[in-house]
């Protein structure tokens, strides 16, 4: 679990410096988080043996954050809404809903073998920001 | 920052109180075995005071998810206690803020174990 808490560490110092506030800081940290968690978890099952791959952009217009594992893939539309009342009182199923809740775009892409997850949170134009920021 | 806990008594209720994260890893294992002590010790009214709780995954929503059936399992009741900010919003996202008995004060929540 210590590359998950690296990967977290990487992407607040990422998200501050892009800009973002506190609370969108809080949301893309926590959403690279539990996708991280997922891949080694859930995707490579604790295999030692495989590996977790994350990298991370500013593109200026986006923070793209992409966490992908070696493990046997999974469908995300079969995935169960943890908010439905059969479902909340359930111990697990929270962690890609987190993600989708967080991030303006999550996009699954299955690899052979294994799952790419890609996390995009917008950044807000610059002039839009200093606009904000005058108006305060 | 780990997860630290004290346990103390006020009338007849355990009050857990919790200070760091609850992720995996990092504070679940904890919780749970904390909760499932004091349950399996005949305590019935438990209150995780949540005040110093700066951060909650899925993993640790899926403790306090657990620790509150196994409670109510065994004719106890597991109650939350001063929600931070950013703990409420992910209790309020997952929709486990309707699960829960939460309350702001200390005083209001003993009294209600009555």
């Amino acid at each position: 679990m210590d590359s998950v808490s690296e990967v977290e560490s990487i992407v607040e110092k990422l998200a501050l410096a892009s800009g973002l506030d506190e609370d969108d800081t809080f949301r893309v940290t926590m959403a690279t988080r539990e996708a991280a968690v997922n891949a080694v978890l859930h995707g490579n099952e604790y295999d030692p043996a495989k590996h977790v791959t994350a990298s991370f952009e500013n593109n200026g217009q986006s923070l793209i954050i992409t966490i992908a594992d070696e493990g046997k893939g999974l469908d995300p539309s079969k995935l169960p809404d943890p908010r439905e009342p059969e479902n909340l009182l359930l111990g697990t199923g929270r962690g890609i809903f987190l993600i989708r809740s967080m991030m303006d775009e999550v996009n699954f892409r299955q690899l052979n073998p294994g799952t790419e997850l890609t996390l995009v949170k917008h950044l807000a134009p610059s002039g839009e920001k200093d606009l904000a920021s005058a108006g305060s | 920052m780990a997860l630290t806990i004290h346990s103390r008594e006020v009338d007849g209720v355990t009050v857990l109180d919790l200070s760091g994260r609850i992720t995996l890893g990092e504070g679940s294992v904890q919780l749970r075995e904390a909760v499932r002590d004091l349950i399996s010790k005949g305590s019935k009214n438990i209150l995780l005071n949540m005040g110093d709780v700066n951060y909650i995954d899925s993993s640790g929503l899926g403790e306090l998810v657990s620790a509150f059936t196994t409670a109510k399992n065994q004719g106890a009741a597991v109650k939350l206690l001063s929600l931070t900010k950013k703990v409420k919003d992910v209790l309020q996202l997952t929709k486990l803020y309707t699960v829960f008995d939460i309350y702001d004060d200390e005083a209001s929540a003993i009294s209600s174990f009555k």
